[in-house]
């Protein structure tokens, strides 16, 4: 039943999770900026604070203090909607996010994650789907063309590229016999001959491959970021936003980042595992944290280095190639599943 | 505790789901009725079927809404295009209402709550038993049925594609034979 011990926990752990995800979504906004100015052999943002570290709550201050513009034809009711829809389906799932085993704290058993359910899998695939219609509403009702491009192209490249997300899930699925996120990563625990951890990457590496693609355009991120194509729409369905209002545009799409990057470490990667976590189960979360730094330091590597896909040859690959190609990973695996089990 | 939730879920829904007909913005209407499908999803999860919950906000929330609001969006329709003498309508709305609602009423008149009670039948463990064991055939029929729809909407959508290759190349020679003649004609001039 509900006590108040466990409203308590509750209570902390989605307080904690919080602070530590909007810390990470502004920092990775900073690596970002300071990484691709590297790439682009420069030096970046690096003049408030020591290498730039208050950067992001300079950023923050000026997107707090700056004018909130609403377009004089635009829908202001779903205008001021849309930021919010894109916002919180990002940020709700965090809350199924499994980042290590139990641990105890001053006594008390707790589970490193702030809830579990037994469909986790699904919740996050299901919230993520529903951050489009921000990205979708904001286009309509700014009442401008360019956003309205932006929009369209978003929802249709939205749902052309989670067929194949999840498609290549179903590998993951079959091999783990659960929905339950938690059970996904315990199964990836044991060791091939001793040594080679028996992470989904390699039994499965199409389904791996297929899984990054598939992400990276779901979080529209080049060299899938056609909504917001800043050499064609302005700056996509965000075009006609100012203020707070572009911040939270920006801290959704950051924050599907991470929740990209963790789905990956846990269906894929092994989750939280790694050397000595068995004894020292604090370990746990800072694996989780430096696999997800990897798939972070991937999408902005990316970034530096990608040109943008024209909208044709996305629909083609999405369609043509990406979705057969995940099918008969599918058979692949449940074969491959055959012979193992 | 539950019934407070359900009656608090049950009036959410039923005034998004006035709101889908009574909008006279479509996207408006779209909207309310995501909204509904929210709480479809919640009053399932009260339910213990949190799988069929969340299959609920992905398939229907998730995919379908959004190919809605996409062509929505694509027409892009604004309020005034959109009048219509909804006073005819009625004619037709009022009586097929109340010959649904009475339907429903003499449905549901002797159906108890308490019949849902016990082993849980939302789980996925449950619904994959259902599924291939009891109800095989049902689902693989309706699988048959979406597999004719998808073929169904390939064909409508195709191009045909040879005949505007034709085209293209009888405009081609006609082209060429307009230029043949063109060049006899200089020729002759010269």
């Amino acid at each position: 039943m509900l006590t108040t011990d466990i409203l308590i926990e509750w209570l902390v752990k989605i307080g904690v999770v919080f602070f530590i995800l909007m810390t990470a979504i502004a920092y990775v906004v900073l690596l970002e900026r300071r990484l691709l100015g590297f790439i682009q052999m420069r030096l970046g943002p690096n003049r408030v604070g020591p290498f730039g570290l208050l950067q992001p709550l300079a950023d923050g201050l000026k997107f707090l203090f700056k004018e909130d513009i609403v377009p004089l034809e635009a829908d202001k009711a779903l205008y001021v909607l849309a930021p919010m829809i894109a916002l919180v389906p990002a940020l709700m799932t965090i809350s199924v996010i499994p980042f290590g085993d139990k641990i105890v704290i001053l006594g008390r058993e707790i589970a490193l994650h702030i809830t579990s359910v037994n469909v986790g899998l699904l919740v996050v695939f299901a919230l993520t789907s529903l951050g489009v219609y921000g990205i979708a509403l904001a286009g309509w009702s700014s009442n401008s063309k360019y956003s309205l491009m932006g929009g369209l192209r978003s929802s249709a490249q939205l749902i052309s590229y989670e067929l194949a997300l999840s498609l290549s899930v179903v590998g993951v699925i079959i091999f783990s016999g659960s929905l339950d996120l938690v059970e996904v990563v315990k199964q990836q625990n044991s060791f091939w001959l001793g040594f080679i951890p028996k992470w989904n990457i390699f039994t499965q590496p199409i389904g791996f491959l297929i899984f990054l693609i598939a992400a990276i355009a779901e979080t529209n991120r080049v060299p899938f970021d056609l909504p917001e194509a800043e050499t064609e729409l302005v700056a996509g369905f965000h075009t006609e936003y100012s203020s707070m209002k572009f911040a939270m545009f920006f801290i959704a799409e950051y924050a599907n980042m991470v929740t990209a990057s963790s789905m990956a470490t846990l269906l894929f990667l092994g989750g939280w595992y790694g050397p000595f976590v068995d004894k020292f189960p604090l370990l746990g979360p800072i694996y989780f944290s430096l696999k997800i730094l990897f798939f972070l330091f991937l999408y902005i590597w990316l970034r530096g280095t990608l040109p943008r896909f024209r909208y044709d040859q996305l629909m083609r690959f999405g369609w043509k190639f990406l979705i057969p190609v995940a099918l008969a990973n599918v058979v692949l695996v449940a074969g491959l599943a055959l012979l193992i089990y | 505790m539950e019934k407070v939730f359900f009656i608090i879920i049950a009036s959410l829904s039923v005034a998004a789901a006035l709101s889908v007909v009574a909008q006279r913005n479509t996207l408006y209407s779209a909207f309310s009725l995501i909204g509904l499908f929210g709480c479809l999803a919640v009053a399932y999860i009260t339910l213990q079927a949190h799988l069929i919950a969340a299959i609920q906000v992905i398939v229907y929330a998730g995919a379908i809404m959004v190919l809605f609001v996409f062509v929505i969006m694509l027409l892009n329709i604004r309020e005034e295009e959109l009048r219509v003498d909804r006073n005819r309508l009625l004619i037709f709305s009022v009586p097929l209402g109340g010959l649904l609602f009475g339907l429903i009423y003499f449905g549901l008149k002797n159906f108890k709550i308490d019949e849902i009670k016990g082993a849980p039948v939302g789980t996925s463990e449950a619904i994959g038993q259902g599924l291939f064991s009891k109800y095989l055939l049902p689902f693989e029929v309706t699988s048959i049925l979406i597999l004719l729809a998808i073929v169904g909407s390939v064909v409508l959508a195709r191009r045909e594609k040879d005949g505007d290759i034709e085209d293209i190349e009888d405009d081609e020679q006609v082209v060429k034979v307009s230029m043949a003649e063109k060049s006899k004609v200089e020729e002759t001039k010269e």
